[in-house]
């Protein structure tokens, strides 16, 4: 018996599909007669929104509103004679950033080549004292980097640097008596570097406490595991604005009268960390829940202590796994500084506020408002754009996904 | 040597394991309880220097300050009933926040899916945009847009042919309103809720005993039975309301009233007509106007003196569009500059997420699925609203119930913008009596019995929706 074999079909390469505008248009705008309508709607109103727009941006807007209250927007009531120590602050900050791209790497890398940018850019944009201080934050990024590079490669060195850091910013800012500083009051804090602050304090302090809370809520002591639910449930059921205004409100109330009645600055931020915390917390469980038992069971087998495991086995990927949820709780952190505003502080939005009802502004006609609203969200809009990029980069670096 | 005589009764009792957790524990609860009991003495020290024992029983007590929405509240109600006002406003506030947010984020949501390339891009603008900006700003510049940029009363602007009113007072919307003939149609109402169930039961008892094909239809028959039965009550209603014979115009006061008495002038005991129409006919033309509570009407400016009116009933439900009389608007729905500026910066704010959310969750229905509905036959519509939407709908729920959770505890931003929702009046009441802990507990109460209220309800959908496994 003879079988006839055709000899198998040549493979052929995918139809060349010329590209050109028509072809583009066609599939994208004009696939059929009812995406045709519909994109012929969109342009038209988008042009008769994009138009009138535009007009008022160039034409119509008090863009001055905004220049104008600049120092007011960056530092608040920071007194101007002492302007020179946020700034001086600033530029330590960038040699910090710079000497950590060096030994880190990848991601420091890219958050300093960032950094450096805005900082050449806004010393471009700005005149004389403020372009100072954002040249001399670029020279000291790139002089870190050069230290770090060729001098100081250990990273010990940058990590002490950076521990160090808060309570030099804090008392860089309050000032110490007794010495060249003078005390600056917490009331005088403001605008964007008060916005800034509040965030970094509130992530760095919420994080641990969270951590311990999820840790908590795994135990398999039962008192240990109720009280950490009934923390995080209690914590979560309510609004952050009433946990800002309970302490605000109740803080001096639970402290000795001997005390004194603690700064305003400080029950925010105690109220935000708790708060954020118990944020913290649900989504570092989440992590832990997802490595599987054999993990757990494999450094118990080892002989590591609960501590070990957790240190070396457990926690890397636990928290590896929930990166995009934890950046995604500091992104929602940053934009809740905001609410500082209604306790009574000065913050960006609070800055903002303060501008729209300058009297300069109030009697020109419609007032500033969607000027000042435009360049707050801006701001806003900015740092949380470069935090979720900032999250992508680190689940790449670390490999989510990929191991 | 058996080896249970190596393990028992030596284990010192620091090296227990049992033990040690007990003691763990227990010095965990001992250092909470001092924390505490630390936290509370302080505080009860505090209160007591201050003059201010710790109870319940200020809520009362008259409360003295007056609410400006909601329901009608007066100073000299208790404190316990303003906040039940405040319950009720962020429960509005949230409820309707939830509808709106829910419609705007699914479609946005299928727009940022649309193949065409305007639409989508318009879309991720939109998500981009509104979901990187806290809401806290939406809502002061809102409330800050209306009430500084919007112009007075009179000269603000309004659109869609006149059902939407704006100015710095706040919105104005054509709204379906009740007039006075509204009780006749009650009993259709009712025969129409009731016809409606039967015909769901009786569906569903026939299909689960007869003819299974039926019982998908189950619902649109009740809900066909019920509107017809609606409509028809309507017109009826409408045709068949009596007007009572002795109603005469006071041409004076331009009133609708009812002459009990036949002598043609109105007296002090003759109420007010409300809900009827007066046409008036004159040579110039035809104007129409309807009577108030009061039973006065308004005639539009430039009305001659009138000839001829006919009085007409008014339909027992009807559209009420809004217009401009004295110094506020009149008719329609009416939202303040607060209100008005609270639901928007919440409705625009979550439909960001939620349309990520639906986004989301259509994407991770698998390709498969759209194929294998293409290759049945099935439209593109249909594809969408029968395979893939609703396996889609079993990711999208979970993380929604927590987008209407934060939507309900964001309505306490309220305070921001001057709307009195149940924190700000709790505020107002704790600034007022300085009862710090009892504002604790009513906060704490309130927002968690809520929050477990809508995850248990929709925990309850959920349940239903979710795969059926074995």
């Amino acid at each position: 018996m003879s079988m006839v074999t055709k000899p198998p079909a040549p493979i052929l390469p995918p139809p060349q599909v010329p590209r050109s505008l028509i072809r583009w248009l066609h599939t994208h705008l004009f696939s059929s007669w009812w995406n045709a309508v519909l994109s012929l709607a969109l342009a038209l109103g988008l042009a008769g929104i994009v138009q009138p727009a535009w007009h008022w941006l160039v034409t119509v807007a008090h863009w001055q509103a905004i220049t104008v209250n600049l120092r007011l927007f960056t530092v608040g009531l920071y007194p101007s004679e002492q302007l020179w120590r946020p700034g001086a602050l600033l530029i330590l900050l960038a040699f910090l950033c710079g000497g950590s791209a060096a030994v880190y790497g990848d991601l420091m890398w890219r958050v300093s080549r960032t950094l450096l940018l805005g900082c050449i850019f806004l010393a471009c944009l700005l005149t004389a004292p403020a372009q100072l201080i954002m040249g001399g934050a670029a020279l000291a990024l790139l002089a870190g980097y050069a230290l770090g590079r060729y001098r100081c490669p250990h990273r010990w060195g940058w990590q002490l640097g950076w521990c160090l850091s808060l309570p030099v910013v804090l008392l860089g800012l309050g000032g110490v008596e007794g010495t060249g500083l003078v005390s600056v009051s917490s009331t005088q804090w403001g605008g964007l570097l008060l916005t800034l602050l509040l965030a970094a304090v509130g992530i760095v302090a919420s994080f641990p406490l969270g951590l311990l809370l999820a840790l908590g809520r795994q135990s398999t002591l039962p008192v240990i595991r109720w009280s950490a639910i009934a923390y995080i449930e209690l914590v979560r059921g309510v609004p952050l604005i009433s946990v800002l205004m309970m302490f605000a409100v109740l803080l001096p109330l639970f402290l000795p009268a001997s005390w004194g009645r603690p700064n305003m600055l400080l029950r925010i931020l105690v109220g935000m960390t708790l708060f954020t915390a118990a944020y913290i917390a649900e989504n570092v469980r989440g992590g832990l829940q997802a490595i599987p038992r054999g993990q757990y069971e494999a450094a118990t087998a080892l002989g590591l202590t609960w501590l070990q495991s957790m240190r070396h086995i457990i926690l890397p990927q636990a928290l590896r796994a929930v990166i995009p949820a934890l950046v995604g709780q500091c992104i929602s952190l940053f934009k809740d500084t905001s609410l500082a505003t209604i306790i009574g502080s000065l913050e960006l939005l609070g800055i903002a506020k303060t501008v729209i009802e300058q009297a300069d502004w109030k009697s020109v006609t419609g007032g500033v408002v969607f000027e000042v609203f435009i360049f707050t969200a801006l701001i806003y809009g900015v740092f949380t754009y470069s935090m979720s990029r900032l999250s992508r980069r680190l689940e790449h670096v670390l490999g989510v996904g990929t191991r | 040597m058996p080896p249970s005589s190596l393990t028992s009764a030596r284990i010192p009792f620091y090296r227990n394991v049992r033990v040690l957790t007990w003691l763990v524990q227990l010095l965990f609860a001992l250092g909470l309880a001092v924390f505490v009991w630390l936290l509370l003495s302080t505080m009860l020290e505090n209160l007591r220097k201050q003059g201010i024992p710790i109870s319940f029983a200020f809520l009362t007590q008259a409360a003295g300050f007056g609410i400006a929405e909601g329901l009608a509240f007066h100073p000299s109600q208790s404190y316990l009933t303003a906040f039940g006002v405040g319950i009720l406003n962020t429960l509005r506030a949230a409820g309707i926040g939830i509808v709106l947010a829910t419609l705007l984020g699914i479609a946005i949501g299928v727009a940022r899916l649309s193949r065409n390339w305007l639409l989508e891009r318009l879309a991720t603008l939109y998500v981009e945009t509104f979901r990187n900006v806290p809401l806290l700003l939406w809502l002061v510049f809102t409330y800050a847009a209306i009430r500084e940029t919007l112009p007075r009363l009179r000269e603000g602007p309004s659109l869609l042919w006149g059902t939407v009113l704006l100015s710095n007072r706040g919105v104005a919307l054509a709204w379906p309103e009740l007039s006075a003939t509204f009780p006749a149609l009650r009993p259709w109402l009712l025969l129409a809720l009731g016809l409606g169930l039967s015909t769901w039961l009786w569906r569903r008892y026939r299909a689960q005993h007869y003819h299974p094909p039926a019982r998908a239809r189950a619902l649109g028959w009740a809900c066909a039975v019920s509107l017809l039965v609606s409509c028809s009550g309507f017109l009826w209603t409408w045709w068949t309301a009596p007007l009572p014979l002795e109603t005469r115009v006071d041409l004076e006061d331009n009133t609708v009233f009812v002459d009990r008495n036949r002598n043609g002038t109105r007296e002090e005991d003759e109420p007010g007509l409300p809900g009827v129409q007066v046409t008036l006919t004159t040579p110039q033309g035809r104007w129409v106007a309807q009577t108030a509570e009061d039973g006065t009407f308004t005639l539009p400016e430039g009305v001659p003196s009138p000839p001829t009116f006919t009085l007409t009933p008014m339909p027992p439900v009807f559209w009420s569009v809004p217009r401009i009389q004295g110094f506020n608007y009149r008719g329609g729905l009416v939202l303040s500059p607060e209100f008005a500026a609270l639901l928007c910066g919440l409705v625009i704010y979550t439909a960001s997420f939620i349309a990520e959310i639906v986004r989301a969750g259509v994407l991770a229905v698998p390709t498969g699925q759209r194929e294998a509905a293409r290759a049945l036959g099935l439209s593109e519509r249909q594809t969408f609203t029968l395979v893939i939407f609703p396996q889609a709908l079993r990711v999208i729920i979970p993380p929604l119930i927590n987008q209407y959770l934060n939507l309900t505890k964001n309505s306490s931003l309220a305070i921001a913008v001057g709307y009195p929702d149940l924190f700000s009046i709790a505020l107002t009441i704790n600034n007022q009596t300085g009862q710090a802990i009892p504002f604790v507990v009513m906060i704490m109460l309130a927002y968690l019995s809520m929050s477990l209220l809508t995850s248990w309800l929709l925990n309850m959908v959920n349940r239903r929706l979710a795969l059926q496994t074995r």
